[in-house]
Parts: structure tokens; C-alpha cells; sequence
């Protein structure tokens, strides 16, 4: 038995409009550029092209590889470090919501900033933070601009950025465990160790698979953070996608670079949808 | 009361509609105001509010506001789209040669071929800035040099003498290594300076492999294969490997580069002339110990100095009527004397100027007055590639970045700049590729 709803279909059309002009149409044309060869005044149709073009650029292995390495690193941090400041920040300790606050504020700088000042930070020579790590008598790397180093770095900064939102989503996974858990742990004679493995773990499942999902698609299209402080240097070591299809947009490939835009779409879908299954599934069963 | 709804709406679209195309149209005292954009470095702002100024001078009835873009790819996709959308300025400054062919001039801009000036420009610049047979273009200030600016000073102190053969230049950098000063200059945060090395390098490849450039755009020869082009790569790889690079190269920026060198820390810094201003500016009690020869090569004899063409100032198709022909006067006066006495007053020129009757100033840097002999030389100097050939790969600076900083050996680096160099020719829809 259908319901009839009280209101006609045509209110749905404004809403369709701006989501068709704005979202839409671009989807559907950007599929049509990908497959053409694209000059901004011109364009020839040169089928799967691009695509193959893509898959050979010599810079799309590494980047491919470095996606995931920092996509896995930055995700695996804030879980990890995220989950530790919350069963912290929800104990009872001095100057609580200020150390909340301390936590969340970077989560509300511009990336951009944070970029440049971290570049100036991790200077090998001039930056703040060798010059302190050698008054211990340790000499620092140079952060950014080793190979091996750069984007394990990147990686860094954007878990110092990030990590504040993790843990407010974990805050409200442990806040929202019945309070009568831990009580009756605590009479069972269960350590604080104890407590945090068999209940708070478990329990807060459901902020884990929110902040895998949201720190996994946030690092694997990661782009903003990597451009101010590497632009993906140096050389190409440490290119990730975005940067690999944003210097193609910049060299004028723009048929290229809908193309790789294409694949980055199908891969987080790819990667994302599944992980997001099982996380969910698991969560079901509880 | 319906109509008068009607009406509003009607003067609101028609409001909408005439936004930023016609701003600084003509107003009613038959004044004119043109807009002029260029790239926002200093060495292209200066002269360009020196030009309007110059300009206004000699004709008050036309007043030219100059706008500022950025600069590198970001810039160049700035004016792709606004070509595109017929949304340019009356007229603006932008790169001759290998990038001005991507602008499809054809479609794009309006020819001034048929204008008295074309007669004054110089015959190299003229075939940087044609299309088709027309001719698109005037040149923005003077041409510059891709050479080695070194610190005569540290020369003379160590009796060193200006090398014209790569060996001999690898034997000043070991006795400079032994004095503690680091031979060469480079400086990767600004990631184009990386390049100077491979590109400027090209007139010993042209002495070499005279049809180089044909060749290459011909896709007959690549950089991997043609062991002439292949040094470019192989010198840059050597002077890391030998450990003659400055200790901060990975972290350095050009005005690093560029202290260094002004005060003798650094001997040898390969790089553009146009940064010569910037040099005299900043380092004023020292830019007379700066000189500067061109990149050595194998051959003694064949040596000389590769060089860059002026960017190009052009009037897109969108500027149209009387802001057409005072676009063409404003052109008319930047390719004289006149406007090379503005571009002077800007600032030290970078080079020789593009067009005939200009000299230059008594007061030239030396870096700038030691390009002149190679100017002056039968087969002394030749255009960079970018002029001869319409393809540039847009990955050569990081791969130049990955050969200077031993990341990446410098076969595997031109292999890999040819791969990049092939997108390029397909875009732009060369026969052979």
C-alpha cells in the first residue's frame, strides 16, 4: 500500500536543480572529458587514451604507493593515538574541557597555515625543530626534504592536524557506554586495563569504523596538506594521486587530468565501500 | 503593477549581464582606460606600471591599469580560461614561444602583423611570437641569458680563469672545494632552477647536433638517445656525485642561492639573467664582483651562451573597436626606444633588448655587459629550445630535482623527461608522435 504524501511532486524540483547544475551535469561531462583530448578550447575524442596514458605516467606508481602508505599511516595514527587521548580526556583528570580544547583546536586552523608554518618548522637547518633537537645532542633529519623522510612527515603534521577530530568522535563512542559496565567491572575486581579491553574497546566500535572511514577517505584524497609543504617533492617522492593529477590539470592536460580524477573516484569507492561494509556488518552483529 | 515587475527584472538581467567585460570601457570625455595583466613578480610588475605610466605620459587620453597574475602553471591556466571565455584583459603579458602556441594564437588573439612596429622588432623574437605566418606580438622587456653567474672576486683570489670545456670547469670546482667554498649553487625549493643545467646547456647540444631541434620535435631524437642532449643531465648528476653543491641545496630558495654568491660562500650559480634584478637590489655593494660565462661544454671552440626571448605583451580578440587601436598604439609604444627607457628605469635589463635602435644602459650590471660578447660572436649564442621547438615536458624540473640530488641517475632522468615531453606533443597534436 502506497502512501500518498501530502505534497506535490513538483517541490522537489528547486532542489533538483541546483543539485543537477552543480553536481549532475559536471559528473557526467567530466566522464565525457576523460575520454577526450582536452585544451580547454578544443577537444578531440581519443577514447581510453588518457586512461592508458595515465596508467604508464611514470610518477602514478610512486604516487599510487604513497597514497596508500599515508592514507594507512595517518589512518592508523589517529585511531590509535585518537582512542588514547579520549580514554584520557574522558577520565577524571585536572583541566579537562581546556586539554579538550587544546586537543580539537588544530583541527580548526586552515591547512594551507599549518602547511607553511610546519615547512618553516622543519627547516633542516633553521627550523625550530632541530635547532631543539640538537640542544639535546641529536641530529634531526631533514624532514622535508630527504626522500625518505618527506612523506612520513606530511604524514605527521596531518595526524597533529586530525587527530583532534578522532578523538572527539571516540569522546562521544566512550561517554555513550552505560556508566553500570564499569561498575560492574570494578567489582569484579577488573584492572583499568582490563576495563579498557573487554568494554571500552569493544563498545566504542562504532566511533573505530567512523573515524577508519572518515581518516582513510580523508588520507587517500589527501592533497591540500602535501602541496604547501612538498608539492609532492623531492622530485616525485612524495606524490600521492591528487598531486599527480593536479600537476597534470597544471601542465595544461586537462583531458589527462578528468581522467586520473576518474580513477581516484573508482579507487576510494573501491577501497571505501567494502571496508565500510564489513565495518558496519561487524557492528550489526555486537 | 505587473508591467513594472516585468521592467525591474528585465533591468536586472540586463545589469547582470554586463559585468566584467566591460569594465574600463570609455567614459563620456572621450578618455580610454586600458587593462594590462601581467604576472606578479617584481621583475614583470615594475616595468609594466613603468610602461603604463610612460604611456599615459605621452598620451593623457589613455590611462592603462595594470593587473597582476600568478605566475608558473597556475598563471597559465589563468589565462587559458579567461582566452577561452572571452573574458581577457585589452591586453596582457605572457611567455613567447613553446607556452605562447598553446594559447591557439589563430583563434585566440588579434594578428599585428600589418602594424609600422613589426619592421623594429628582431628577426629571433619575430619567429617566437608568430603563428601561421602572423605575427602576435611585442617584446616585454629585454631578452635574458641561461649562463653561470659566478663571483669573480673568489676567481681572482684563487687565480682561477673563466673555463670554456667541462673539464676545465670540473678542475676550478675541485681547487674551489679545497678553499671551502662551495663550487655550485643550487637551490631546490625553488624547484625551476633546477633545470639550468639541461637547459641551458642547449647551445653546446645545437653546435653539436645542429638538427637537434628539428629532430626533436620531429620525435627523431630524444634526450636519452642523443649523447649531446644527454650531458645536460650526466654534468648536473657529476657535480652532485662530486659533492660540489652547496651543503643546503635541498632546502635552499633562489634568493638563498643568490646570497651565497654575492658573498662568496658559493662560486658558481647556473640560472636565468632575469635574476639579475633581484641581485642588484639585494646585494647592491657587491653586484660588480658578479660575472657570468655561459655553460661549458665539450668543444672550446663551439661555446656559447643559449638564450631566452622576451615574454611576448599580446591583444586577445576580445579587445575590440577604438580599445583595439589604442591596445595597437600601446604596443607600438613598448616596441620603442621609449619603452626600452621605461623597462630601463624598472630595473637593470637582463639582456640585449628585442628591438632595434635601444641600447643599453651605461650602468649594466657585468654579469649583463659579459653576455654581449657572445651576442656579438658569429654562432656564439643561440634561442633555447622552448623558441625552436613547441615542446617543453612540464615534469623536468622535479626529474632535474631527482638527477641534482642523486635520488635518480641521469640516464634513467632523460629516459623519463622523454616519456613527459611525449604527452605534451600529443596534446598539442604534432605529426610524428
Amino acid at each position: 500500500m502506497v502512501t500518498r504524501s501530502p505534497y506535490p511532486h513538483w517541490f522537489y524540483l528547486p532542489a533538483a536543480v541546483v543539485y543537477g547544475v552543480l553536481f549532475v551535469v559536471p559528473t557526467v561531462t567530466s566522464f565525457w572529458f576523460s575520454l577526450t583530448r582536452w585544451t580547454v578550447f578544443d577537444s578531440t575524442f581519443v577514447g581510453l587514451d588518457n586512461f592508458v596514458t595515465f596508467f604508464r605516467e611514470p610518477a602514478l606508481v610512486k604516487g599510487l604507493t604513497n597514497t596508500l602508505i599515508y592514507g594507512v599511516v595517518t589512518s592508523g595514527l589517529k585511531v590509535v593515538l585518537g582512542m588514547l587521548l579520549a580514554v584520557l580526556l574522558t577520565s577524571q583528570i585536572a583541566a579537562r574541557g581546556w586539554l579538550r580544547s587544546v586537543v580539537f583546536f588544530p583541527v580548526l586552523v586552515s591547512t594551507i597555515g599549518i602547511g607553511l608554518t610546519f615547512t618553516v618548522l622543519m627547516d633542516p637547518v633553521d627550523g625550530l625543530i632541530n635547532q631543539s633537537l640538537a640542544v639535546w645532542g641529536i641530529s634531526g633529519p631533514a624532514w622535508l626534504t630527504d626522500p625518505s623522510w618527506a612523506l612520513l612527515s606530511v604524514a605527521l603534521v596531518d595526524v597533529w592536524k586530525g587527530v583532534g577530530l578522532a578523538t572527539l568522535i571516540y569522546i562521544a563512542g566512550i561517554v555513550s557506554i552505560p556508566a553500570e559496565y564499569f561498575e560492574a567491572a570494578r567489582v569484579d575486581g577488573a584492572g583499568a586495563f582490563a576495563r579498557f579491553r573487554s568494554i571500552t574497546l569493544p563498545l566504542a566500535r562504532p566511533a573505530t569504523a567512523t573515524v577508519i572511514i572518515l581518516s582513510l577517505i580523508g588520507g587517500l584524497r589527501s592533497f591540500d596538506l602535501i602541496w604547501a609543504m612538498t608539492r609532492g617533492g623531492p622530485g616525485f617522492t612524495s606524490d600521492v594521486i591528487a598531486s599527480v593529477i593536479y600537476k597534470q590539470y597544471q601542465a595544461g592536460f586537462y583531458g589527462l587530468s578528468t581522467a586520473g580524477n576518474v580513477v581516484l573516484f573508482v579507487l576510494v569507492t573501491a577501497i571505501v565501500l567494502p571496508l565500510s561494509r564489513i565495518l558496519n556488518r561487524r557492528e550489526v552483529e555486537l | 503593477m505587473r508591467n513594472r515587475l516585468i521592467i525591474a527584472t528585465i533591468s536586472l538581467l540586463a545589469l547582470a549581464g554586463c559585468s566584467p567585460g566591460s569594465l574600463g570601457s570609455s567614459d563620456e570625455d572621450g578618455k580610454l582606460t586600458l587593462t594590462f595583466l601581467v604576472d606578479n613578480s617584481a621583475e614583470s610588475l615594475k616595468p609594466a606600471e613603468a610602461l603604463a605610466a610612460g604611456f599615459t605620459a605621452k598620451n593623457p587620453d589613455i590611462t592603462v591599469d595594470v593587473e597582476s597574475r600568478p605566475q608558473g602553471s597556475e598563471g597559465d591556466n589563468i589565462i587559458k580560461t579567461r582566452l577561452a571565455t572571452g573574458d581577457m584583459t585589452d591586453v596582457f603579458q605572457y611567455n613567447s614561444g613553446s607556452l605562447f602556441q598553446a594559447l591557439a594564437p589563430g583563434q585566440n588573439l588579434a594578428p599585428v602583423t600589418d602594424q609600422a612596429f613589426a619592421g623594429d622588432l628582431d628577426e629571433n623574437f619575430k619567429a617566437t611570437v608568430s603563428a601561421d605566418g602572423q605575427l602576435y606580438g611585442v617584446p616585454f622587456n629585454a631578452s635574458m641569458g641561461g649562463a653561470i653567474l659566478y663571483n669573480r672576486k673568489v676567481y681572482a683570489q684563487l687565480g682561477l680563469t673563466v673555463p670554456k670545456t667541462w673539464a676545465e670547469f670540473m678542475s676550478n670546482n675541485a681547487q674551489l672545494k679545497a678553499a671551502n667554498i662551495a663550487p655550485v649553487i643550487q637551490t631546490y625549493q625553488d624547484t625551476w632552477t633546477s633545470q639550468l643545467f639541461v637547459l641551458a646547456d642547449f647551445h653546446n647540444v645545437s653546435a653539436a647536433e645542429p638538427a637537434f631541434a628539428a629532430d626533436y620535435t620531429a620525435n627523431k631524437t630524444k634526450y636519452a638517445t642523443s649523447p649531446a642532449a644527454l650531458k645536460g643531465f650526466t654534468h648536473l648528476q657529476e657535480v652532485h656525485d662530486a659533492g660540489y653543491l652547496n651543503s643546503d641545496f635541498a632546502s635552499a630558495k633562489m634568493v638563498d642561492g643568490l646570497a651565497q654568491l654575492a658573498s662568496g660562500k658559493g662560486a658558481h650559480y647556473p640560472i636565468l639573467t632575469s635574476v639579475v634584478t633581484s641581485l642588484a637590489a639585494d646585494h647592491a655593494d657587491t653586484i660588480g664582483d658578479i660575472g657570468l660565462f655561459a655553460l661549458p661544454g665539450d668543444d672550446a671552440a663551439k661555446n656559447g651562451l643559449t638564450v631566452w626571448a622576451s615574454a611576448g605583451v599580446y591583444i586577445p580578440k576580445s579587445t575590440e573597436g577604438a580599445k583595439r587601436d589604442a591596445a595597437r598604439q600601446f604596443l607600438a609604444y613598448i616596441a620603442s626606444p621609449e619603452g626600452c627607457a621605461a623597462f630601463a628605469q624598472a630595473g637593470p635589463p637582463s639582456g640585449p633588448y628585442m628591438v632595434k635602435g635601444c641600447t643599453l644602459p651605461a650602468d649594466t650590471p657585468q654579469a649583463i655587459k659579459d653576455m654581449q660578447p657572445y651576442i656579438d660572436a658569429p654562432g656564439g649564442s643561440s634561442l633555447a629550445l622552448e623558441f625552436l621547438s613547441p615542446i617543453k615536458g612540464p615534469a623536468l624540473e622535479q626529474i632535474t630535482v631527482e638527477v641534482g640530488s642523486g635520488i635518480r641517475p641521469a640516464a634513467d632522468g632523460a629516459a623519463l623527461y622523454d616519456q613527459d615531453v611525449k604527452k605534451q606533443a600529443q596534446q598539442l597534436g604534432l605529426p610524428g608522435w
